[in-house]
């Protein structure tokens, strides 16, 4: 599955399992980001959620589904020493509570939360985690940025924020950790609909 | 706890109106996110209540803090939520405070290689974000707002990354702030698409001075425009 052509090979590398709409979407976010780019997830995952009409219910499925992936990384993540290990930590703890939190507002909208997808992660130490952490973590601001404003409730847009400044600010702390420029670019999403569409196209059915 | 202003749009429907007609399910909404904190915050800027919640940012600022918004509802009605143009002319304000701090740090000298590629290239966002919202504003039919004339006080290298981080987190939480009161998707996916790097910025910047990426833990906490604009006056001459 990993190929060198890809953009963002370590992505195309995490499996995700299981049959809910939230995996179904996370597997062609993370297909669509290991083949043209982070800077697509956004947009898929706005698509994909626009076209199945998502309430919000079903947005925070998906965020749901997203943040057992990361919390399960995290989690996983073996043989990590220093700064790494200390951000694990601290990172995993934090997306836990990102778990608990859309648990629990799932429930309170009347919805049923997603199961926990299993998934598996490319081993490969520590250069290896903190390049697909990086990976992962931009991939969580494209895909919330990219959800958001299908939001129909204003409490749930704002918890939504509440996560996702927090999902950026892992996403900088591991770039500078990889000596990557903390945020490579001035806004976090862009693509015009017509990229957009051409994108999605071999993912998301009609 | 007040209700969602009266003045909303009937395009919002849905788990709103449930929530908004239905105290027992706002507050069932508020416990689930768990420990009220955040989402308490959220709540209460959503109705436009000023002076409730806790600092801005997680920056050194300290900001007035009440009791709360879930425990001093407001005497006097929420006022209307700002319309989308003067939100994004506020935050253009704020842009345009932040790339004149870092043009006034880049003049100064104080920074060489990596700190300085680091502080020009936050910069150079900065610029590109007060182009793009000066833009969105003129296409929302307004007019953009003029720039100010800024002042900051450039100690030594120290405090001047600890001054920019302090600018971050509260540009972070500011962009936070006003996400639930955006109207337009458009508008929001660009606040949006500003909001997380300001964020990414504010972490990079925490990390330079020691300050953990995420001071305010899991979820970041927003802050009003009351909250905000007092800690960005010092900066402003006019």
């Amino acid at each position: 599955m990993v190929n060198s052509k890809l953009v963002a090979p370590e992505l195309a590398a995490v499996e995700i399992h299981g049959m809910t709409r939230g995996a179904f979407i996370m597997r062609a976010a993370l297909a669509a980001g290991s083949v043209y780019g982070l800077q697509t997830v956004g947009p898929l995952v706005n698509e994909a959620l626009a076209q199945g009409k998502a309430g919000d219910i079903e947005i925070l499925n998906f965020a749901l589904t997203l943040e057992f992936l990361e919390t399960d990384f995290y989690r996983t993540a073996q043989g990590l020493s220093g700064e790494a290990a200390a951000l694990a930590r601290t990172f995993g703890d934090e997306e836990a509570e990102h778990v608990g939190a859309l648990t629990r507002a799932i429930r309170g909208l009347g919805g049923t939360p997603a199961k926990k997808p299993t998934a598996s992660f490319p081993k490969g130490g520590q250069a290896a985690f903190l390049k697909l952490a990086q990976t992962l973590e931009d991939t969580g601001v494209s895909a919330y940025n990219g959800a958001a404003p299908m939001i129909q409730s204003k409490e749930v847009l704002a918890a939504a924020g509440t996560i996702v400044q927090v999902e950026a600010r892992h996403a900088a702390s591991i770039r500078l950790l990889n000596g990557e420029d903390p945020a490579p670019v001035a806004f976090d999403q862009t693509m015009n609909e017509e990229q957009v569409l051409r994108a999605v196209e071999p993912f998301v059915g009609t | 706890m007040s209700r969602v202003p009266e003045e909303e749009p009937p395009r919002e429907r849905g788990a709103v109106e449930e929530l908004a007609s239905d105290p027992a399910s706002r507050k069932r909404f508020l416990r689930m996110l768990g420990g009220g904190g955040a989402a308490a915050v959220s709540f209460g800027l959503l109705l436009g209540a000023c002076g409730g919640g806790d600092s801005a940012g997680g920056g050194g600022a300290k900001v007035e803090t009440s009791t709360g918004p879930s425990a001093a509802p407001p005497s006097a009605p929420p006022p209307k939520p700002a319309a989308d143009v003067d939100i994004v002319n506020y935050a253009l304000t704020l842009e345009y405070v932040e790339a004149d701090f870092y043009a006034a740090v880049i003049r100064g000298g104080l920074f060489s290689g990596r700190r300085l590629e680091l502080l020009k290239v936050i910069g150079d966002h900065e610029l590109q974000h007060v182009e793009a919202l000066a833009n969105t504003v003129a296409q929302l039919g307004g007019t953009p707002v003029r720039k100010p004339r800024t002042r900051f006080a450039l100690g030594n290298p120290s405090s001047v990354v600890a001054l920019a981080a302090t600018v971050e987190n509260l540009g972070a939480s500011a962009y936070l702030g006003q996400a639930g009161n955006i109207q337009s998707k458009e508008v929001l996916a660009a606040a949006l698409s500003i909001h997380t790097v300001e964020a990414r910025h504010a972490a990079a910047l925490n990390s330079l001075t020691g300050r953990p990426p995420t001071p305010d833990g899991a979820f970041a906490k927003p802050a009003t425009m009351a909250q905000v604009l007092p800690q960005v006056k010092p900066f402003i001459v006019s």
